[in-house]
């Protein structure tokens, strides 16, 4: 009752000098909407970037023989190790694990052409967890695992080396160490990152690999060059780490500090981008804390003059038997009012900006969606208030503590 | 026993002006009935605002003890005095002091808000209003009423809290000598039928005549203090 009414005359007194009040709100609509629009941009920044290292797997750990001559015992990484890094049972935080054995290079060759190169002998799994994709037929199936098929999926760079096309290629052969092996599936192209090339590539079973290909099994037959497991998330990697360590020192029983493996993961990256993500919206909202700081200083301004203006009032409503608080409040609510009004305009501003941007950067090609989210609104909206209410203290404060006989007299 | 509602005993104001000291009220005592018109006049400088503050709890005394309707109020806080104002007094001003922004109900309701008072407030504004002849006027805004108008919405306004005095200074000051008499009139015959005591701030004599007593200030002190024995028509 007594908080509507107080709104109620905030509302009459700010509505009396129109121009006045909503270029005091400026102040607070810009500010609100750059803290929204820069937010938005920010966060849809840093999901674009996530976004495309995660691509390149940012869940992912390698799992490789350490090389570091210190280790005098070692034993190789098997294909047994890769199964019990993948039982949920010893290691909850990891996903799916694969093996990466790689042979050769030896000589590939199909319709008359022939290539070196090496071939990756892989498990079923290996699609999922290095996120591969078909463009024709499937991947390397559980069955064919077991049963060695010879079976091969290729990269389309390959493809087009050997065949002069990456289409219409299911059920062709292609001999590797002059066996032939049957085409099941071209996959999708990844293109280029870095120095290696990863269409150009063939996988065959892993099985396959190591009982027709390999030239050597140096009494372990299961060995594999790499392990690749995927963890559950980005942010499981290094719990699943620990685990994985744990599991491969139990097998291998190596002594404390002298493991036979080290282990790889994208966690730099991450860490380097989350650092840049984190300096980028401390920056943004660096600019976006000046410009609502601009607008509450000219909250105070316009109400130090709207006290001044107004001494007669004050002195009055004082003579009338308005306390301090009554005055005090009354002030409040008008930079208040002022303030959150403007916020709410800001919002909608900060958003309308956002979404624009959104649109121009779709138009000039780089996919990226701006995110105005609901605490960056809450966070607005806490913000201008707070604004309005600590700079409208002083202003208030001074009118409240105006003495009533020279506010009258006020001319 | 006389039933006082003013009882000003041995008032000092003192102000300082850089480091000289001026007193505006030196030693002053006033006692002023129930229902009595009281006229205050003498000339600018003599004390007669100072004294209007104080007894309006606008403004504490330096020095003596003031009781307004058997309370003693001469040292109170601001947000006391505030309260007091509140309920005590009413205020009638030269300039009417109305709020533009607000209708002439609103601006009467406006200290029954200050007294906390929730329910009623209109009814209780339009009241007044009709009482001081506005019935038809009530949401109009003070622009769009004449000076005696907005003189009698401020007059509605200081009767709503039932106060024990009515302060008026200068009430007739801004009107034309037509208003001028009309409000003069409307105070008067709110004294003679509600009982208010009626204290007005003036220099003009013609207000004075009417009042039941006038006093005369001269350098802080009463200089004159002639109660009429007629009853002013």
């Amino acid at each position: 009752m007594f908080l509507t009414q107080n709104l109620l005359e905030a509302l009459e007194s700010l509505t009396t000098n129109k121009l006045r009040s909503g270029l005091t709100m400026l102040g607070i609509v810009i500010g609100v909407g750059a803290v929204i629009a820069l937010l938005a941009v920010g966060q849809g920044a840093s999901a674009t970037i996530s976004g495309s290292i995660n691509s390149i797997g940012t869940n992912l750990i390698f799992i490789v023989p350490n090389r570091s001559t210190d280790i005098t015992v070692r034993r190789p990484l098997t294909l047994q190790d890769a199964q019990a890094i993948g039982d949920p049972l010893n290691a909850p935080s990891i996903l799916l694990t694969s093996v990466l054995y790689t042979v050769g290079p030896v000589k590939v060759s199909a319709a008359g052409q022939t290539v070196s190169m090496s071939i990756d002998g892989v498990t079923s799994t290996y699609a999922d967890v290095r996120n591969l994709t078909m463009a024709e037929g499937d991947f390397i199936s559980d069955t064919q695992m077991t049963g060695r098929a010879s079976v091969a999926v290729l990269g389309t760079t390959t493809a087009e080396n050997l065949f002069g096309t990456s289409s219409n290629l299911i059920g062709e052969t292609v001999r590797i160490s002059g066996q032939p092996f049957r085409i099941i599936g071209i996959q999708a192209s990844k293109g280029g990152s870095g120095f290696t090339n990863s269409d150009d590539v063939i996988y065959i079973p892993f099985t396959t690999a190591v009982s027709r290909l390999a030239q050597s099994t140096d009494g372990a037959p299961d060995r594999v060059d790499m392990i690749v497991a995927q963890a559950v998330s980005a942010n499981a990697v290094p719990q699943a780490s620990d685990e994985i360590k744990q599991i491969i020192r139990s097998r291998h029983n190596t002594e404390v500090g002298k493991d036979d493996f080290t282990l790889e993961t994208q966690q730099d990256i991450l860490s380097v981008t989350s650092q840049i993500t984190g300096v980028l919206t401390i920056f943004l909202g660096g600019i976006a804390a000046i410009s609502l700081l601009v607008g509450g200083i000219g909250i105070m301004n316009i109400m130090l003059v709207s006290v001044t203006e107004r001494t007669r009032e004050i002195g009055l409503r004082k003579a009338l038997g308005a306390r301090r608080r009554d005055i005090l409040i009354q002030f409040l609510t008008e930079s208040a009012t002022l303030s959150v009004v403007g916020g709410f305009i800001g919002i909608g501003l900060g958003a309308g900006l956002a979404y624009a941007i959104g649109l121009i950067a779709n138009a000039t090609g780089n996919s990226f969606t701006p995110v105005v989210g609901l605490n960056s609104i809450l966070l607005a909206t806490i913000f201008s208030a707070t604004i309005g209410l600590f700079f409208g203290i002083y202003p208030a404060s001074r009118a409240a503590g105006l003495q009533p006989v020279e506010a009258l007299r006020y001319e | 026993m006389d039933d006082w509602v003013i009882e000003l005993e041995d008032i000092r104001k003192v102000y300082r002006m850089g480091i000289e000291e001026v007193n505006a009220l030196a030693g002053l005592t006033l006692r002023v009935k129930r229902g009595e018109v009281l006229a205050i006049m003498g000339p600018s400088g003599s004390g007669k605002s100072t004294l209007m503050n104080i007894i309006g709890c606008l403004d504490r005394p330096t020095s003596g003890t003031y009781h307004l309707d058997g309370k003693t109020v001469s040292q109170l806080a601001d947000d006391a005095l505030a309260e007091i104002r509140n309920k005590k007094v009413g205020f009638v001003f030269q300039s009417f002091n109305l709020l533009g922004r607000s209708t002439a109900s609103a601006n009467v309701e406006l200290p029954l808000r200050y007294a906390g008072v929730n329910h009623g407030r209109r009814e209780r504004a339009q009241k007044m209003l009709r009482l001081v002849g506005l019935g038809e006027r009530m949401d109009h805004k003070p622009m769009e009423l004449s000076g005696g108008q907005q003189q009698r919405v401020a007059i509605a306004r200081a009767l709503v809290n039932d106060p024990a005095i009515i302060l008026a200074d200068e009430p007739t000051g801004n009107l034309d000598s037509r208003s001028g008499a009309e409000i003069l009139d409307l105070l008067l015959q709110l004294n003679r039928e509600q009982g208010t005591t009626l204290v007005i701030v003036t220099h003009d004599p013609n207000v004075a005549k009417h009042a039941s007593r006038v006093i005369r200030l001269k350098d802080g002190c009463i200089e004159e203090d002639h109660v009429s024995d007629t009853k002013p028509a």
